[in-house]
């Protein structure tokens, strides 16, 4: 498939990678003290919440002392794991057919072309797809949708720009059930957090599926820009509690940002990363793996 | 916000630490710095960029008097805030204007920042100063995106120009051609969101500004964005010398750090920001609120403000010299209202105020009504009687009730209060590590 190493070779493009950094502190510094402040900033840099780099590095400290750990190849080891244990915190969840797939996120993280990407993965899984145009918000988004539809190969439900969102995701549940679709992909329209009624539109929405299509497993995804800061955090905890997420899809890793915030949200929050798109390209999307990404997050 | 609380505790724990007044030290400067510090990283300013801002503020902060209305690590705020809105602010916020038309801004920015939305925020604008612009749509990748800026277009009525896939600087040089037949003054070319590290998409950007005359390059960035934003800005204005800067999406709950990065990386000025996603919701940018969300400390610095305006630095020491004298009356209860009531009431001042709780300043305490009704009484006591509480006898309380409107139990009570109040501030004068009034 030659799509594993995909993450890895999108994380490690920068030259100012993590390991670059990591090996002119062991050049400088004996372990001690400041090579752990360091080594905290180091993760801060990569966009890993305060919070938690201060905990993952205190972690460090305490097992490289208890086990008298001094070679810096071993402290490399030793963080490494921890992070990989951090992601593993979230379970990926199985994902069972039929099933109801459903994309939020703020705005121009990038939930169309996800949907496009991730309607060619299930299609190269031989499943039958629909895609729901429910953004109806944004100018042109369903037009975008259809492009990326057509690419898929798959079918598209869409009504008027400006229509109720609920209401296309009434039709396209009803078509899937009516032709027996395996997958139903639901794009929606991007919004802050902050905005309240848009986050009740949503929560609309997450009705309208459970209830029309309660036979189907339905799955809430988070679409998160990599490029994103501390701000994913926020995000993540506000989409959660308003339509209990079951993952999230990390986008726009082939940049030089490292979506360090991932470890918060898979360790404090418990929400695991599903997906990660690492190009612009319709097969440039990966199912998530906690080792590869820790590999090239280093 | 949990981190704002957390913050704001940090910052109480200092507060009680450092009572000195004097001059800042650098012990002082460095303890408060590193809650600084912390709250610039949570806000997503660049580690080297906080770093090099704090090494600089604090070689300036060394050695300057303390307000006497301030503490130690307020005043050191106070200068990190001013140093901040110094450098965000710096620099022509205003789009610039060619000489000879039409202007043509040229937009860029990674995938998803808002440049299409803008485009059509940036049209709105322009009409209302009276200008004719065009819209040009040279993203010839992102599907449907030429019919977005159609929509968007729309709805500023104003008119695009596209010519289909076609190579984009062709198209822009095509666009400026049709605008001068047509009689439109500013061109604004919408392009393709990209990744600074793509190469040829960069090179596309050199192209259009190559073939066309650029007046305005501006580099859209959504203001969510972390760490990464420093290699973002420095590589687009490497490539394309930048003219200036649009935050987008600042109506979310970021605190915005990236602002301070590109600053700080390009030296190019802010000139708008984004605040929602009607084409009406585009703001100049106001380096003073920047500087205040990005430290999170909005209460803190409010304080500061009100607090230097409602207290003369007289008034300050001399109150200092009563409550080490503890010969503290009902008059200066009075002006203390006074001076409360300038900072917008007990009740926001109380909820500004790290360490109100530990102050033990309930609801009831700061009752605006009562707050009132014990100035009316105190008013009408007599001078001898405001400086001598303890002459008030039940005659004199009668007067006093009858001439503020009250009773005679309400005077009892701010009297007990009074006396409470002395209590208080012998205890905090007398134990260590206790905070400062704010009077």
């Amino acid at each position: 498939m030659g799509l594993f190493g995909k993450i890895k070779n999108a994380l490690k493009k920068t030259k100012d990678g993590l390991a670059h950094k990591m090996r002119q502190l062991f050049l400088k510094d004996k372990i001690g003290r400041e090579f752990y402040d360091e080594l905290e900033e180091i993760l801060i840099s990569a966009d890993v919440s305060v919070r938690t780099a201060e905990e993952v590095v205190e972690q460090v400290r305490e097992e490289a002392i208890g086990n008298k750990i001094k070679d810096e190849r071993y402290v490399t080891d030793l963080l490494k794991d921890i992070l990989e244990d951090t992601l593993n915190e979230a379970e990926i969840p199985e994902i069972t057919y039929p099933c109801v797939l459903m994309f939020v996120g703020v705005n121009g993280v990038g939930k169309t072309t996800t949907i496009g990407k991730v309607a060619n993965y299930f299609v190269s899984k031989k499943k039958s797809v629909t895609v729901a145009a429910a953004d109806t918000f944004r100018a042109a988004a369903s037009d975008q949708l259809n492009v990326w539809a057509e690419r898929a190969g798959v079918r598209i439900v869409k009504h008027e720009e400006g229509s109720d969102p609920s209401a296309v995701i009434f039709d396209a549940v009803a078509s899937a059930k009516a032709k027996g679709t395996d997958v139903v992909l639901v794009d929606t329209a991007g919004r802050l957090h902050v905005k309240e009624n848009l986050m009740n539109e949503l929560k609309k929405m997450d009705r309208v599926v459970t209830r029309e299509f309660p036979e189907a497993a339905f799955y809430k995804l988070l679409v998160l820009d990599a490029t994103t800061g501390q701000n994913a955090v926020n995000q993540a905890r506000v989409f959660d509690e308003a339509v209990e997420l079951d993952g999230i899809v990390l986008t726009k890793l082939d940049g030089t940002a490292k979506g360090g915030f991932v470890f918060s949200l898979c360790g404090e929050l418990g929400i695991p990363v599903v997906f990660a798109g690492v190009g612009e390209k319709i097969d440039d999307l990966v199912p998530f793996d906690a080792e590869e990404f820790v590999e090239g997050f280093i | 916000m949990a981190l704002f609380g957390s913050l704001s505790e940090r910052l109480n724990h200092i507060f009680s630490k450092l009572t000195k007044r004097g001059r800042l030290t650098e012990l002082e400067i460095r303890s408060a710095m590193r809650e600084v510090r912390i709250a610039l990283l949570e806000a997503d300013v660049n580690l080297r960029v906080a770093k090099q801002f704090i090494a600089e503020v604090s070689e300036k902060a060394v050695g300057q008097q303390v307000l006497e209305s301030l503490n130690p690590a307020q005043q050191v705020i106070k200068i990190v805030n001013e140093e901040l809105i110094a450098l965000m602010g710096s620099g022509n916020a205003k789009l610039e204007v060619a000489s000879k038309p039409p202007t043509v801004i040229l937009m860029c920015g990674l995938q998803g920042a808002g440049k299409t939305t803008l485009c059509g925020k940036l049209a709105l604008q322009l009409k209302k100063q009276g200008k004719r612009p065009l819209l040009v749509a040279c993203d010839i990748y992102r599907p449907a995106a030429i019919d977005q800026l159609k929509v968007v277009g729309k709805k500023a009525e104003t008119e695009v120009f596209e010519k289909g896939t076609q190579n984009p600087a062709k198209t822009a040089k095509q666009a400026v051609e049709y605008a001068l037949k047509m009689g439109y003054d500013t061109v604004v070319v919408d392009t393709a969101g990209r990744l600074h590290i793509d190469d040829a998409l960069m090179k596309e950007l050199e192209e259009i500004k190559k073939t066309v005359d650029v007046t305005e390059i501006l580099l859209t960035v959504d203001a969510m964005t972390g760490q990464d934003a420093v290699n973002v800005a420095q590589t687009f204005n490497e490539r394309l010398d930048v003219t200036g800067v649009i935050l987008t999406k600042l109506d979310g709950d970021t605190r915005g750090g990236a602002c301070l990065s590109i600053k700080a990386v390009t030296g190019k000025p802010i000139k708008f920001v984004g605040v929602g996603e009607k084409l009406t919701d585009l703001e100049p940018f106001y380096p003073d609120r920047m500087a205040s969300r990005i430290l999170g400390m909005g209460d803190v610095l409010s304080l500061i403000e009100k607090a230097q305006e409602a207290v003369t630095e007289q008034q300050a020491q001399e109150m200092q010299r009563k409550l080490r004298e503890a010969s503290f009356t009902l008059t200066d209860y009075l002006q203390q209202f006074e001076a409360l009531k300038k900072m917008g009431g007990a009740g926001a001042l109380a909820s500004m105020l790290p360490g109100a709780g530990k102050m033990k300043i309930n609801e009831k305490d700061i009752d605006e009504k009562k707050m009132e009704h014990t100035k009316a009484i105190i008013l009408s006591m007599t001078p001898k009687e405001r400086d001598n509480p303890q002459i008030i006898n039940s005659q004199r309380k009668r007067r006093i009730a009858l001439g503020s409107g009250t009773t005679v139990q309400e005077i009892n009570q701010l009297l007990k209060q009074f006396e409470q109040t002395k209590m208080l501030m012998k205890q905090l004068k007398g134990g260590k590590g206790k905070m400062r009034l704010p009077f």
